[in-house]
C-alpha cells in the first residue's frame, strides 16, 4: 500500500478530534437537557474506526450504521451543525428534528443513515448493494455492525444473502466488547466473531486493530477492493466505547478497563504518529484542535438558534406526496 | 381492447409481466418465485422470459426478502417481493413496519420506498393454525404502508399496477381461495385502479355491507340470496385498508341507515371494529341500528375440516347478521 500523506493523516487527525469534541459537546448538552430523549449513544473511543473506514469509499459508495451514528455521519461529510441540530430536534436537522439523534441520514452523501433496531440495517444494506450489482454499477455499500448485532437472525440471513447473491457489502464489525451490557464471550458461542463470515462462503476479513486508523483503512481498503470486484467481505474491528451504552447507561462501571483502553486512545495514537513522521506537526494539530472547537461551538449555536419542527413538519412525510 | 376471462393469479402474472416491460426498475424476488414457477404460480413464467436478474429466488429467509427489498427501492429499484403466504410475513413484521413504513418520515422525505410485497392470505383447506390468517388490519394499523387487497381478477390486475407504479411501500395480499376464480379482465396495457379507492360491487337500498376481499364473495352470495326475500344489499368493496377510502360508505350508509361489516379475520381489534366505530362517529344522526360484523371466530384455526367450517364466516352467517340490523 502506497505512503499516506500528511494531508491525509491531518484530514483524520481533524475528524477524529471533531468526532471527539463534538461528542463530547453532546455529552454535556444532554446534561444540560437541550438534547432531550432517552436515546444518545455516543461514538467516543471508536474514532479511528469510523474515519479509517469511510476514508476508504468513494462518493458513489454508500455507508449505513447503527444508531451510534454520529460519528459515521461526521466522518462521511455531514455538516456538525445539521447533526447537532438533530440532536436538537430542531427542523434545520439532517432529518428535519424528526429522527433524532439514531437517525442521522444524508441522501446526497450516500450515507443511508442510523438505524436503531439492532441488525435492522443490515438487510437494507444487502439491498442498497442488489442496485449497485442489478445496475452493473461497481460501487459497495460499507455496513457497520455492532458486535451485539451478530447474535440476531437478520445479521444471518443479510450475510447468508449477500453470500449467495455476492453483493458488493463490506460488513464490518465494530465490536467493542459489549451489546448494551453484555459482554461478547457472555452473547456469542464463537467470540471471534469474523469467523462467521465461513459459515457465509465469504471472504474472512481480518480482526484489525480498532484504535489504529491507519491499520483500520489498509484492511478496510482491501476489503473494499475486493467487494468491488468480486462480493461481500466479513471484518472485524476492536475497538472500545468511552461513554457506556448509551447516556441511560447506569451500570458502566468499568473504570479500570476504560483507563486501559484510554492508554490506546484512537486520537492519541494517531498523534503520535504524526509527531514521530513529521517532528514540526505539533503547531498544526494544535490548529486543528483550535478549530475544530469552533466548528462544534458553532454548530451548537446554529442548532440552538433553529426553529423546532412545526404542526406541518408533525404530519408531513407519512407517503410520498408528489 | 377487449376483456379477457381469467383467474386471479393469470390476472396478477398479467400486472407483474405488463409492468416488468414497461419498466427496467421493476423485479421480483422471493422463495420459489423462479425455478419453481412460484408456490401459487403467479410468477410462472417470468424467469423463462425475464432470466435470473429480474426474477430473483431467495433463500427462505423472509427478514431478509422484506429488508432487502426496502433497501433496493431506496436505492432506486422499484422491487415486487413476494412473501409466500402472509403467515411468512410476520417474520419479516419488523422490515415491514419499522424500515418500509417508516423511513420516508423518519428521514424527513429524503427517501422513497417504492416496495410492494406480495402475500398470499386467508385460510385454505385445512391449512391448520399457523398457516390460516388474515391479517391484514394489524398492517393496516401503520401509518407510511398502503395496504392492497383485491376481490377479483380485474382489481388484481389494476390495483396491483397502481401498486408497483406507486412511490410508497404497498402491502398486497392475495385471498389463497380467490386465485383460481376466473372473471373478466381488461387486457389494456394502462388499466390501473388508483390506490384507495373503494368500490360499490353490487347497489341496494336496505342494507350496507362493508367488505373487502374473500369477503365481497360471501357478502354478494347472501345479497343474492336476500334479494330473493326482498331485501336489497349494498356491497361496498372498500379494496385498501391504507389509504382508507369511506366515502361510498357513508354514501351509503345515508341511504340504508344499516350496516353489517364482513371480514376473513378475526373479531377483536378488527376491520371489523375499525369501520363500526367510523360509522358511528361519522353517521350516528343516521343510524337506525347497531353496526354488525362477521368474522371468524375468536380461536386458532383448527385442523379437522367439519370444526374448521364453523369458524369461518360464510354467505349464511352474513344473510343472517343483515337480518339482525333490518
Amino acid at each position: 500500500m502506497a505512503a499516506i500523506s500528511r494531508e491525509t493523516l491531518l484530514e483524520w487527525y481533524r475528524q477524529m478530534v471533531l468526532i471527539r469534541q463534538f461528542e463530547t459537546q453532546c455529552d454535556i448538552l444532554y446534561k444540560e437537557k437541550k438534547i432531550t430523549g432517552v436515546y444518545l449513544h455516543l461514538y467516543s473511543g471508536h474514532e479511528a474506526t469510523g474515519v479509517g473506514a469511510v476514508a476508504t469509499l468513494r462518493p458513489t459508495d454508500h455507508v449505513i450504521t447503527a444508531y451510534r451514528d454520529h460519528g459515521i455521519a461526521l466522518a462521511r461529510g455531514m455538516h456538525p451543525n445539521v447533526a447537532m441540530a438533530e440532536m436538537m430536534g430542531k427542523r434545520t436537522g439532517c432529518s428535519g428534528g424528526k429522527g433524532g439523534s439514531m437517525h442521522l441520514a444524508q441522501r446526497d452523501l450516500n450515507f443511508w443513515g442510523g438505524y436503531a433496531i439492532v441488525a435492522g440495517h443490515l438487510p437494507l444494506a444487502a439491498g442498497i448493494a442488489l442496485e449497485s450489482r442489478y445496475n452493473g454499477k461497481d460501487d459497495v455499500v460499507l455496513c457497520f455492525i455492532g458486535d451485539g448485532a451478530t447474535n440476531n437472525g437478520y445479521f444471518h440471513e443479510a450475510l447468508n444473502l449477500s453470500g449467495v447473491w455476492d453483493l458488493p457489502v463490506v460488513w464490518l464489525i465494530e465490536n467493542n466488547g459489549y451489546g448494551m451490557g453484555t459482554p461478547v464471550e457472555v452473547a456469542s458461542a464463537q467470540p471471534e466473531l469474523v469467523k462467521r463470515a465461513i459459515g457465509y462462503g465469504m471472504k474472512e476479513g481480518p480482526r484489525v486493530d480498532g484504535q489504529d486508523v491507519i491499520a483500520v483503512y489498509e484492511a478496510v481498503s482491501e476489503a473494499v477492493d475486493y467487494a468491488r470486484q468480486h462480493g461481500p467481505v466479513l471484518l472485524e474491528s476492536l475497538t472500545y466505547r468511552y461513554k457506556g451504552h448509551g447516556v441511560s447507561d447506569r451500570s458502566y462501571d468499568k473504570m479500570a478497563e476504560l483507563r486501559d483502553w484510554q492508554q490506546r486512545d484512537p486520537i492519541l495514537i494517531l498523534q503520535r504518529k504524526l509527531v514521530e513522521m513529521f517532528p514540526d506537526v505539533e503547531p498544526e494539530l494544535a490548529q486543528i484542535e483550535r478549530d475544530v472547537a469552533k466548528v462544534v461551538h458553532d454548530s451548537v449555536i446554529f442548532a440552538e438558534d433553529s426553529p423546532v419542527p412545526t404542526y406541518e413538519d408533525l404530519i408531513r412525510h407519512v407517503y410520498v406526496e408528489d | 381492447m377487449a376483456d379477457k376471462m381469467l383467474p386471479m393469479r393469470e390476472a396478477l402474472r398479467m400486472a407483474l409481466r405488463e409492468e416488468m416491460l414497461r419498466d427496467e426498475r421493476v423485479f421480483v424476488m422471493g422463495e420459489e418465485v423462479g425455478a419453481w414457477q412460484g408456490t401459487h404460480r403467479v410468477t410462472r413464467g417470468l424467469m423463462d422470459e425475464f432470466g435470473a436478474r429480474r426474477v430473483r429466488d431467495t433463500p427462505i429467509s423472509e427478514m431478509v426478502i422484506a429488508g432487502a427489498a426496502v433497501g433496493a427501492a431506496m436505492a432506486g429499484l422499484r422491487p415486487v417481493a413476494e412473501m409466500m403466504t402472509i403467515n411468512f410475513a410476520f417474520l419479516a413484521v419488523d422490515a415491514i413496519v419499522n424500515h418500509a413504513a417508516k423511513i420516508h418520515y423518519m428521514f424527513n422525505g429524503q427517501f422513497r420506498v417504492p416496495l410492494v410485497i406480495r402475500a398470499a392470505s386467508g385460510w385454505g383447506d385445512q391449512a391448520t393454525a399457523t398457516h390460516s390468517h388474515a391479517p391484514e388490519p394489524i398492517f393496516a394499523h401503520f401509518p407510511g404502508l398502503y395496504v392492497g387487497c383485491p376481490a377479483t381478477p380485474r382489481d388484481a390486475k389494476g390495483m396491483l399496477k397502481a401498486a408497483i407504479r406507486d412511490d410508497n411501500p404497498v402491502l398486497f395480499t392475495e385471498s389463497i381461495a380467490l386465485y383460481g376464480k376466473p372473471g373478466p379482465v381488461p387486457e389494456d396495457e394502462d388499466f390501473v385502479l388508483p390506490i384507495g379507492r373503494s368500490d360499490v360491487k353490487r347497489e341496494g337500498r336496505h342494507v350496507t355491507i362493508v367488505t373487502y376481499a374473500r369477503g365481497v364473495e360471501w357478502s354478494l352470495a347472501a345479497a343474492d340470496q336476500l334479494a330473493k326475500e326482498g331485501i336489497e344489499c349494498e356491497v361496498i368493496d372498500l379494496r385498501w385498508l391504507r389509504p382508507l377510502d369511506m366515502t361510498l360508505v357513508y354514501e351509503s350508509f345515508k341511504k340504508t341507515n344499516r350496516c353489517v361489516v364482513v371480514e376473513e379475520s378475526l373479531p377483536r381489534f378488527s376491520f371489523g371494529s375499525e369501520i363500526a366505530a367510523l360509522i358511528q362517529d361519522e353517521m350516528f344522526d343516521y343510524m337506525d341500528a347497531p353496526v354488525k360484523r362477521v368474522s371468524a371466530m375468536d380461536v386458532p384455526l383448527p385442523y379437522a375440516r367439519e370444526i374448521e367450517l364453523m369458524a369461518l364466516p360464510n354467505a349464511q352467517k352474513v344473510v343472517d347478521a343483515v337480518k339482525e340490523v333490518l
